[in-house]
């Protein structure tokens, strides 16, 4: 019921980001989500990917520092409350989000979460009114 | 195994009475050669009848790296054009380039010197050697050649350059000792994994290790990757090359062959000669070169020297690891900075790849220092607050080593540029008046 996500350290430096999507689109993998996380001097980019083997095989050989990390997924009705009713669930659950990113498109939307505790937020989730995705189309 | 115990285990009576008689036959020698000397031993009042002993070479004058400058580019030859039967010249960034002649004995000399070293590391006649530091005007390659030669070891010459094929090389020809940069020995190391080896793949016994200064850390890290046992190899240009001094399987400080090369500790500001065991600038006289002799040269390598008989059974001063080198040392906000001392504390992070880069600059009159490190792939975490956390602990480390706050900057692994030669550490942006 998770997903992995791919995580590469980047930089701070101009093109850098795009040295990264050009790696994967040249491999014909395709990005289902991404965000981008920075401080002062380096940031971490987080991706959804197509294929994530491949991806982590593709941009390593191109030597960039990169991990996979488990991430839950859901699909929740694009609505006013609908994301706090589950995040409310979550808290009291005592259920940490380390980040969270999100992108809402016609009647859904899709939220990435990770957790400091997977199975209990998977579990969590569950009982809401939304779907687990176990992959993105 | 000793090369030439005769020499290498001398009595210190014995080996007192040689340097005197070699320092007594070389001034003389400069002295009716070298006009630059003679000039100024006249300056200085003294001839060369005043040099009685060893011990008098306090009474001489010294010689600087400016002044091979000044004379470019034979002033300092002793021996007339025809005895010279090679040339090499020192990598000059700034300024001249300084040339050094050598003479037939000069060679043979140096052949020897190399000889104990590779001995003095466990090289046989059985082994074959890579020497991998350049081939041309700079002496180590040729320098060391010619000792693995004289030796009788089959020597690989593949000097820099092309290290896929050198890493090829060492696996099927079985190769079983390598001279080079220590830091080429870490981007070895490092090709050696990309092309998907392991050490077991080599056999690799015996590294000879020089001509940049590197530290204790720099070793385990060089053994455990290369699966070899790393050696010191001590020399400069101006004074032969490699192999003036070496360490034996003790390695407790390197055996400086100090019947060719008489070495002192000075104060580099007083000048004054200091005793054994404190540091200082080390200073060589060339007892027996023909080609361009040098009285007590300053080689700007700081460190101490040791006396005393070692568990090798060789009887020569060892020289301590060079500290660093007067010249690379950087003064920032008036703190005495080494590269070294960085690059003692980033090989203690395992997070971290041993390369690094110092970034000094002035902003608002006070000058900055960045240390650029590369985390290693296996330690770079999605979480910012553990990244962020592992920049604070490195540089907390720095601040209480350095005495002075350095800006970490991480880095993408593979993006400090490798140098194949001598590790460039240090870009410095202040404008200097």
């Amino acid at each position: 019921m998770t997903i992995k996500q791919l995580s590469v350290f980047l930089e701070n430096k101009t093109g850098r980001i795009n040295d990264v999507t050009s790696t994967l689109g040249k491999h014909g993998i395709n990005m289902h989500a991404f965000s981008m996380a920075e401080t002062t001097d380096f940031g971490i980019l987080r991706l959804i990917v197509s294929d994530v083997e491949r991806a982590v095989e593709v941009l390593r050989a191109e030597n960039f520092a990169v991990m996979l990390t488990d991430v839950v997924c859901i699909q929740c009705d694009n609505q006013a409350g609908a994301l706090s009713a589950i995040l409310e669930h979550l808290s009291e659950k005592d259920i940490f989000i380390e980040y969270m990113y999100a992108f809402a498109d016609g009647a859904k939307a899709n939220v990435v979460i990770r957790p400091n505790n997977i199975s209990s937020c998977v579990a969590t989730i569950k009982e809401c009114n939304c779907t687990i995705l176990s992959t993105f189309k | 195994m000793i090369w030439n115990p005769n020499k290498e285990c001398m009595s210190r009576e014995q080996m007192h009475a040689l340097q005197s008689k070699r320092l007594q036959k070389l001034v003389t020698y400069v002295y009716h050669n070298v006009p630059f000397y003679r000039n100024k031993m006249q300056a200085m009042d003294i001839a060369p009848e005043d040099i009685k002993s060893i011990d008098d070479i306090v009474k001489l004058p010294f010689t600087t790296k400016q002044d091979l400058r000044d004379n470019y580019p034979y002033g300092l030859q002793a021996a007339p054009p025809s005895e010279i039967v090679r040339v090499h010249a020192s990598s000059g960034t700034t300024g001249n380039p300084t040339i050094v002649g050598y003479t037939r004995k000069d060679l043979a000399v140096w052949s020897e010197v190399m000889a104990r070293c590779l001995t003095a590391y466990g090289v046989t006649r059985d082994d074959t050697f890579s020497v991998s530091y350049g081939y041309g005007l700079f002496t180590g390659g040729l320098g060391a050649h010619y000792g693995v030669e004289n030796l009788g070891a089959t020597v690989i010459p593949t000097s820099t350059g092309n290290t896929e094929k050198h890493i090829r090389l060492i696996r099927d020809l079985k190769i079983s000792g390598i001279a080079c940069t220590p830091s080429y020995a870490l981007y070895l190391a490092e090709t050696l994994e990309k092309m998907g080896l392991k050490r077991e793949d080599i056999s690799l016994r015996i590294g000879a290790f020089g001509a940049e200064p590197w530290t204790e850390n720099m070793r385990k890290e060089i053994e455990a990757r290369l699966g070899l046992k790393a050696y010191n190899l001590y020399g400069l240009s101006e004074i032969m090359g490699p192999g003036v001094s070496y360490e034996c399987s003790e390695q407790n400080g390197s055996h400086i062959s100090e019947d060719h090369f008489y070495p002192e500790i000075i104060n580099p500001e007083t000048l004054e000669q200091l005793p054994y065991g404190e540091q200082g600038e080390l200073v060589f006289t060339t007892l027996t070169k023909e080609g361009m002799p040098l009285l007590r040269y300053r080689t700007k390598d700081l460190c101490t020297l040791m006396d005393g008989e070692c568990a090798c059974g060789r009887t020569s001063v060892r020289m301590g690891r060079i500290v660093g080198r007067s010249d690379d040392m950087l003064i920032i906000r008036g703190i005495n900075v080494f590269p070294s001392q960085v690059e003692s504390v980033i090989l203690e992070m395992q997070e971290f790849e041993p390369q690094y880069m110092l970034v000094v600059d002035r902003a608002n009159n006070l000058d900055t220092l960045q240390v650029q490190v590369e985390v290693r792939c296996d330690y770079f975490s999605d979480d910012i607050g553990r990244m962020l956390e592992l920049k604070k602990r490195l540089a907390d480390r720095l601040k209480s080593v350095l005495s002075i706050g350095a800006d970490v900057k991480l880095m993408e692994p593979g993006s400090i540029e490798r140098s194949q030669g001598k590790g460039k550490h240090v870009i410095d942006k202040r404008v200097l008046k």
